[in-house]
């Protein structure tokens, strides 16, 4: 593991985002879903985004690939450099080249991920057809590798299949060959094994993780569950609000939980070896992303807040060389 | 597929059944013809007469057991009104008429509604959407006939562009069939904007989208086939629809079809037509209906298997 | 997820639906009170005191006033020219001498040329008044009778009040019966109900209503049944399943415990928890029975002439479309708001009182 996670801290950044912010304007209010996020990710390396429901995990991610649900969602600020290029300089049409090639994406629901109407092979061939024209039969032959690479069993007979006649797990490995058909640089996870059996999560997860190993991609992985993160990721940024509260390595951020939501998290996990009586759960509600305080955004859950977390937000602060935690105890005047 | 549509059709076949014995008791209910056919100072002799003649002596089930059997040979019995012509006759020469308009009527329903209301839902919230919603709130709020005379009046009275009513080319046929399709054009246009935003919405033209599948794709390809569905099962209302509608149109129009047929059978208790009419208005809304479930097991797989 | 992350901020006064919708409507939506009030205008208000607020008879007009415009429009003059033409019809745009000698003596047309010995000869250009100009004391015109427009209005819109409310009591009252027979009694009583009620709503209902009209002879109380025998299915399927909602809750066995007859538990118990439904269920109606109402009534099916129906009134003015077109569009017009409020109204009352009711 450490001589993996050497090797990836060498490789090149791919994705570098910067001060990225993506608001809802409605009629009454302005929803502050992204408000100014930071991060990067090198090749083959795999970030874990944690946070609650509704935290701006999700519009994050659809940032990235900018369909951000329109009219109401707009992003108004920030840089997306995908190897440099400046992903919100371009126009629709580039971007649509961007989308499956280069950033790909695997929904949450694999119930609903695939479209109703049409077989998997359609489905997977016109993934396939996006990077590039192909006789038919060859295009079936690279559609049945697809499936093949995500361990569908007995391919050729299931192309003609529609997503009512598969099993879920099987649906989402469909809906990740589906991604990884272009052969992306980056695939963004989105919760993809919540709707699945933890056993079927555990193979899907030990599949992700295969193909990443083969090929050097990098993964953007979006979770509630520490466990996964644990298992997947090198890097986790944890999420609040619509910012990231604390960002590091998997080993320095378990070891050395550094902003209180984060510890809060972590102490919500149960754990097998200690006998509890209660589940731990964080009392209070996030704030409404349409009417943030103008302080700490955890400030009003948090058991350690003062005067100084309701007037102004923390900056970054390093606990160590590569872990940030926006919270002011970590002050040295606090 | 095909077990489908065979129990699809048995279905269908004894809806007919029970339509033709509730057509037969209507137009029985519609008053007696015997007293239409005579002048008033009729003798109760000469009443008599008549009522034998025409089999109206017999009892009701013999009746329609007369009815259906000449039914099966395509005799429909002879009019009342038009002294002695078979019923059929009537309605074969007025039907190319009324279905002419009912399918440029259906046409337009179509061809215009559908593609308005992706258009509407694809622009949400502007101009267009606006625009939309009022033409679909007039739509339910106008009987057809106001919609018909309000479009006569502007188009063929003060813009003297087309041609107040009778049958003739096409330019005849614009007023009238866009009078019969409105109602249709309005209601499948809401369905298909509301059916497009659902689909629009869902995770699979999410999952089309991040594929990079180009936009006009994203939204023919996956969302309208999907959106489609909602607006078929109407189209299977459309038939009654467009018959019914019919019956008004062709009467502002003055266009000489089944629905300005049937509307002086009634006037005048002559119920061989009527029979005949409302029965075939039966069938083909029956068989469209038909038509419209085969064809929504094709678009959407899922009911094949169910 | 994309849409929890989006908590959808819902001020009070914003009716569940109404969301979605911009502008106009969506305004109407949220304050019923316009088309609330275009309503008691158009409907309530006239029907009671028609024969107060109406300017002039509805049944007698005045034959010297025969196709007047509304008040607004002025008189239609046509530049002709006179020419000799015995015992034959002059050609557009002409006129025949003693036509023209009579037009200038009432003061119907004026000369543009000749005429300086103020006598008409041939090859003379007048101006002639083809159709007089409107009056105030017409407002909205006369039809070909001479009677007024805006008083049969006023007076139709009892006619429309009335059917409406009579028909609905009546279909609404069947309807609410066989429903909670059928939800109550079960078995082979809802069997053949329901069947009924397919076999009904399955039946295009302009044509049934013809096919009815017909074997009664035309008239109100006929127009009234019709519509009733109409509406009732509608009626009966929906109380049918709201009932059957009902009938297994705790209060109603506990109501059956303490002895209650089956008439007491269907009306005391059940009835009650049905009327918030009825009542969305009756506006939402309201506007539907108005056009079934002016519908048969245009195709000369419904009430009889010369009832002030505004369906009568269309079908009048439609045969004289080309000449004067005030005698059939505002009726038409009448009919169009009247049903459009009552929409409007019916829609933000379901939205307030019974928001399942959306897709009946």
């Amino acid at each position: 593991m450490t001589t993996a996670q050497k090797s990836v801290a060498e490789n090149p950044i791919i994705l570098e985002v910067n001060d990225l912010r993506t608001y809802f304007f409605n009629r009454t209010s302005t929803v502050k879903a992204v408000d100014g996020i930071s991060f990067n990710l090198r090749q083959g390396e795999t970030l874990g985004i944690v946070g609650e429901s509704g935290c701006g995990k999700t519009i994050t991610a659809l940032s990235l690939l900018r369909l951000v649900p329109k009219p109401a969602g707009r992003i108004i600020d920030g840089q997306i450099l995908l190897n440099g290029e400046d992903l919100l300089q371009k126009t629709e049409d580039e971007m649509r080249q961007v989308r499956g090639r280069q950033i790909s994406m695997i929904l949450q629901d694999p119930q609903t991920s695939l479209n109703p109407v049409f077989t998997i092979g359609n489905q997977v061939r016109e993934a396939l057809g996006m990077a590039r024209k192909d006789s038919s039969k060859g295009m079936r032959t690279r559609a049945v590798e697809a499936l093949r690479k995500v361990n569908v069993a007995a391919p050729e007979r299931r192309l003609e299949d529609y997503p009512h006649q598969m099993s879920g797990g099987m649906k989402q490995r469909v809906v990740g060959a589906i991604a990884m058909s272009c052969e992306p640089g980056l695939i963004i996870a989105d919760e993809p094994t919540t709707d699945l059996d933890v056993t079927i999560q555990l193979q899907y997860l030990r599949l992700l993780k295969d193909i990443q190993q083969n090929t050097g991609l990098a993964i953007i992985f979006i979770t509630h569950d520490f466990g996964v993160v644990a298992r997947m990721c090198d890097r986790v940024a944890v999420m609040y609000a619509g910012r990231i509260v604390e960002h590091g390595t998997v080993r320095e951020l378990f070891n050395n939980p550094s902003h209180p939501y984060t510890q809060a998290l972590m102490a919500s996990v149960p754990k097998l070896e200690e006998r509890v009586d209660r589940l731990y759960s964080i009392e209070g509600q996030p704030p409404l992303l349409s009417n943030l305080p103008e302080g700490c955004r955890f400030e009003d859950r948090c058991p350690y807040a003062r005067e100084q977390c309701i007037s102004e937000y923390p900056p970054h602060f390093n606990v160590e060389a590569d872990h940030t935690a926006d919270c002011w105890k970590l002050d040295p005047t606090w | 597929m095909q077990r489908y549509i065979i129990r699809r059709v048995a279905q269908g076949l004894l809806a007919v059944v029970v339509i033709s014995v509730v057509v037969f008791a209507l137009a029985r209910v519609s008053g007696d013809p015997t007293l239409v056919l005579l002048p008033d100072e009729a003798s109760e002799e000469q009443i008599a007469n008549t009522r034998a003649e025409w089999g109206l002596d017999k009892p009701l089930h013999v009746q329609y057991w007369v009815w259906v059997n000449r039914l099966a040979r395509g005799d429909l019995g002879n009019s009342f009104k038009w002294a002695g012509t078979p019923a059929s006759e009537l309605i074969i020469e007025r039907l190319p008429a009324t279905l002419q308009l009912s399918l440029f009527a259906l046409l337009i329903s179509g061809l215009i509604a559908l593609p308005i209301g992706v258009l509407v839902a694809v622009k949400k919230d502007s101009g267009w959407d606006y625009a939309g919603k009022i033409f679909a709130i007039l739509g339910q709020s106008a009987p057809s006939f106001a919609i018909g005379l309000i479009l006569m009046w502007i188009f063929a009275v003060q813009l003297d562009l087309l041609p107040t009513s009778g049958r003739g080319g096409l330019s005849h046929m614009i007023l009238p069939g866009f009078t019969l399709g409105y109602y249709n054009v309005a209601a499948v246009m809401r369905l298909t904007r509301s059916s497009m935003l659902d689909v629009l919405d869902s995770e699979y033209v999410k999952l089309a989208r991040i594929k990079g599948v180009p936009e006009w794709k994203v939204i023919w390809k996956h969302t309208f086939r999907n959106a489609l569905i909602v607006p078929l099962t109407y189209f299977g209302l459309i038939g009654a629809v467009l018959l019914t509608g019919s019956v008004v149109t062709e009467t502002v129009f003055a266009w000489p079809g089944l629905g300005q047929l049937v509307i002086e059978a009634i006037i005048a208790r002559d119920f061989t037509v009527v029979q005949g009419v409302v029965l075939l208005f039966a069938f083909i809304y029956i068989g469209m209906n038909i038509l419209v479930d085969i064809l929504y097991a094709y678009v959407d797989p899922r009911i094949r298997y169910a | 997820m994309a849409t929890s992350a989006v908590p959808k901020a819902r001020p009070w006064h914003v009716v569940p639906g109404a969301a979605q919708l911009s502008g106009a409507y969506a305004w109407a939506r949220r304050y019923p009170l316009l088309p609330g009030t275009v309503l008691m205008f158009l409907l309530i208000i006239p029907a009671i005191f028609a024969n107060q607020i109406a300017p002039h008879d509805h049944r007698i007009g005045d034959l010297k006033a025969v196709k007047l415009p509304p008040a607004w429009v002025g008189p239609k003059i046509v530049e002709r020219t006179v020419v000799e033409r015995q015992g034959r019809v002059a050609r557009q745009n002409e006129i025949t001498l003693s036509a023209a000698k009579r037009r200038i003596e009432r003061g119907q047309a004026t000369f543009i040329s000749g005429g300086a010995d103020g006598q008409v000869d041939l090859g003379d250009k007048l101006d002639v008044v083809v159709r007089g100009g409107g009056t105030w004391k017409y407002v909205l015109g006369t039809d070909k009778q001479g009677r007024d427009v805006l008083s049969r209005i006023i007076h139709g819109s009892r006619i429309s009040l009335t059917v409406s409310t009579l028909a609905i009591v009546l279909g609404g009252g069947l309807g609410t019966v066989l429903g909670l027979l059928a939800a109550y009694r079960g078995g082979f009583v809802d069997t053949i109900i329901m069947r009924i009620v397919d076999i009904k709503l399955a039946f295009p209902s302009i044509l049934l209503a013809l096919v009815l009209v017909a074997a009664w002879k035309p008239g109100f109380m006929t127009v009234v049944i019709v519509i009733a025998v109409l509406l009732w299915a509608r009626y009966a399927r929906v109380v049918r399943g709201e009932a059957l909602s009902i009938k297994h809750k705790d209060f109603i066995d506990r109501a059956r415990v303490a002895g209650a007859s089956d008439l007491r538990i269907m009306f005391r118990h059940i009835f009650p928890n049905l009327i918030n439904t009825l009542i969305v269920l009756a506006t939402l109606e309201v506007g539907h029975v108005i056009i079934l109402e002016s519908t048969l009534s245009f195709l000369g099916a419904g009430i009889p002439r010369p009832t002030p129906a505004w369906g009568v009134m269309v079908a009048d003015g439609r045969e004289l479309i080309t000449s004067a077109w005030w005698i059939f569009l505002f009726p038409t017009l009448a009919i169009v708001m009247t049903v459009l409020s009552m929409n409007l109204l019916g829609d933000w009352m379901r939205d307030k009182l019974d928001p399942k009711l959306r897709n009946v």
